[in-house]
């Protein structure tokens, strides 16, 4: 038996589907956290009604949000799989199809020209962030990115010389300046780096692809981001803006060595409708989604 | 003491003045969507002192781009949570002065342009849960028509919706001009100012 194209699209046609209707476990008990030691009435409403929305969602097989996002794929791609050539080419046909069938809304609209592409495909659409590593396996976590919580991304080219600060003054204001806008309660990426883009795109990975509730392996790293997370909670902005004690479920750090002469701090961040999965296919078309989602 | 009001289209001034910030409502009747492009071109037509193709007067406009599908000759709302309204506040004002519409739907909030109108005009802006898009289209009874389909696209066309018991709505900015969200946004930028002083 070995791996045909229909395999791989059916398996990335899966995964895409499994994201966009049914809440990943972490997060869903996140909220479902949240829920209980919120006291402020009207935030509380809203989360309950999110709680809802998820569990229908997951049981009814529709998309938890209307956003269907734009697709992300970050890939780890054996150096040996068999379709490593194709891989983008699938990728974008099972893109298509789940837009078909799932439904997901088109969002892949031509900045200059105005026109929606109708199927979630377009110029660099899908993105693609892809790894090489040994063996023959490809191991892919797909993420919905919504417009509305990638909006307030905030990039600041900071003075080395004032060092961490950077970072607090940075994630401070964008939070503040974000407010509402991005569907608290939040999951918050920083990325640190020496490039622009690397801090955002460290950032996103931050934001999008550590598990809620999980502390960095660096101790020191994993102690800024509790005290960070709390100042964060502090601002008081809660659910929806409506204030309270839950703004972020979680707040993560990832970071590069940067240039003496640049200091350059990204915040991502994500909506409470975390919509990503992950699963793997081997170099004999056995595929499996290894994530762990509600199932309403 | 927040109030809980079940109201229907076409909504009253009195029925809106009536509101304060954080009273909940529940919605029945016509809700129509418009998002950036749709108020453009609704603004457009206006200005023109051409017909609008349906009467939004006394009836909500929501901020939405939904997921719907086509079943059997009819269309299907799979999905129709809000969309930001932040991106909207430079054209809000004029579109509730022109369009007679009394409660704008959507979520993060409006601005200090869109109270006034509503002060003005007697209009309110209420929140309707960000990302709880199934909620939203089970009280979504039936499309009535939609609008500028082939030129706007699914989620920037203009579709006119009968709703049954939409939300819970939270408003957040009433008829006197109030909005919710300043004195938490104020907050919270003191306390980010006093957690750097810490730092």
């Amino acid at each position: 038996m070995s791996l045909s194209r229909d395999d791989l699209r059916s398996f990335l046609v899966e995964l895409i589907r499994v994201a966009e209707t049914r809440l990943p476990v972490d997060v869903y008990e996140s909220l479902r956290r949240a829920y209980e030691v919120e006291d402020n009435p009207i935030a509380k409403q809203h989360l309950g009604a999110i709680l809802k929305n998820s569990e229908l969602a997951a049981k009814l097989g529709k998309p938890i949000c209307q956003d269907t996002g734009t697709p992300v794929f970050y890939v780890e791609m054996g150096a040996d799989f068999p379709l490593r050539a194709e891989f983008y080419e699938v990728a974008r046909e099972a893109v298509r199809e789940a837009t078909k069938i799932v439904p997901l809304r088109p969002n892949a609209v031509d900045p200059f020209r105005k026109k929606n592409t109708g199927d979630n495909t377009g110029r660099f659409v899908p993105w693609f962030e892809v790894e090489l590593v040994p063996g023959n396996d490809l191991k892919v976590t797909f993420v919905a990115k919504g417009g509305g919580s990638e909006a307030p991304s905030t990039l600041r080219m900071g003075l080395p010389i004032r060092g961490v600060r950077n970072v607090w003054e940075t994630l401070l204001q964008a939070i503040v300046e974000a407010g509402p806008k991005p569907c608290p309660p939040v999951v918050v990426g920083i990325g640190v780096a020496a490039l622009s883009d690397q801090a955002m795109a460290l950032a996103k990975r931050a934001a999008l692809l550590r598990p809620i509730g999980e502390r960095n392996p660096d101790p020191e790293i994993a102690r800024l981001e509790e005290e960070m997370l709390k100042a964060v909670n502090e601002l008081g902005i809660g659910v929806h803006g409506f204030g309270g004690k839950v703004t972020a479920l979680d707040l993560h750090i990832e970071y590069a060595h940067r240039h003496p002469a640049t200091y350059a701090v990204a915040i991502a961040t994500n909506c409470w409708a975390l919509r990503r999965a992950t699963g793997y296919i081997t170099s004999d078309g056995r595929w499996e989604i290894t994530s762990k989602h509600i199932t309403g | 003491m927040a109030n809980v009001y079940h109201l229907r289209t076409p909504l009253s001034e009195e029925d809106v003045r009536k509101l304060r910030v954080g009273d909940t409502v529940y919605l029945s009747g016509l809700i129509f969507t418009a998002r950036d492009a749709a108020h453009r071109k609704i603004l457009d037509i206006i200005d023109r002192g051409e017909q609008l193709p349906f009467d939004p007067r006394g009836l909500a406009v929501y901020h939405v781009g939904p997921v719907v599908r086509k079943k059997n000759g009819e269309w299907e709302v799979i999905a129709a949570g809000p969309t930001t309204s932040a991106r909207l506040e430079p054209v809000e004002h004029e579109f509730i002065a022109k369009t007679g519409v009394r409660m704008i739907i959507g979520k993060g909030g409006m601005g200090a342009k869109t109270a006034e109108a509503c002060k003005k005009y007697g209009a309110v802006y209420a929140v309707f849960t960000g990302g709880a898009a199934v909620l939203a289209a089970q009280a979504i009874k039936r499309v009535v028509n939609v609008y500028w389909l082939d030129e706007l696209g699914i989620p920037e066309a203009v579709w006119l919706f009968e709703v049954e018991e939409f939300g819970p709505l939270t408003v957040t900015i009433d008829a006197t001009g109030k909005n919710l969200y300043d004195e938490i946004l104020e907050n919270a930028r003191r306390k980010a100012q006093e957690i750097l002083s810490r730092i």
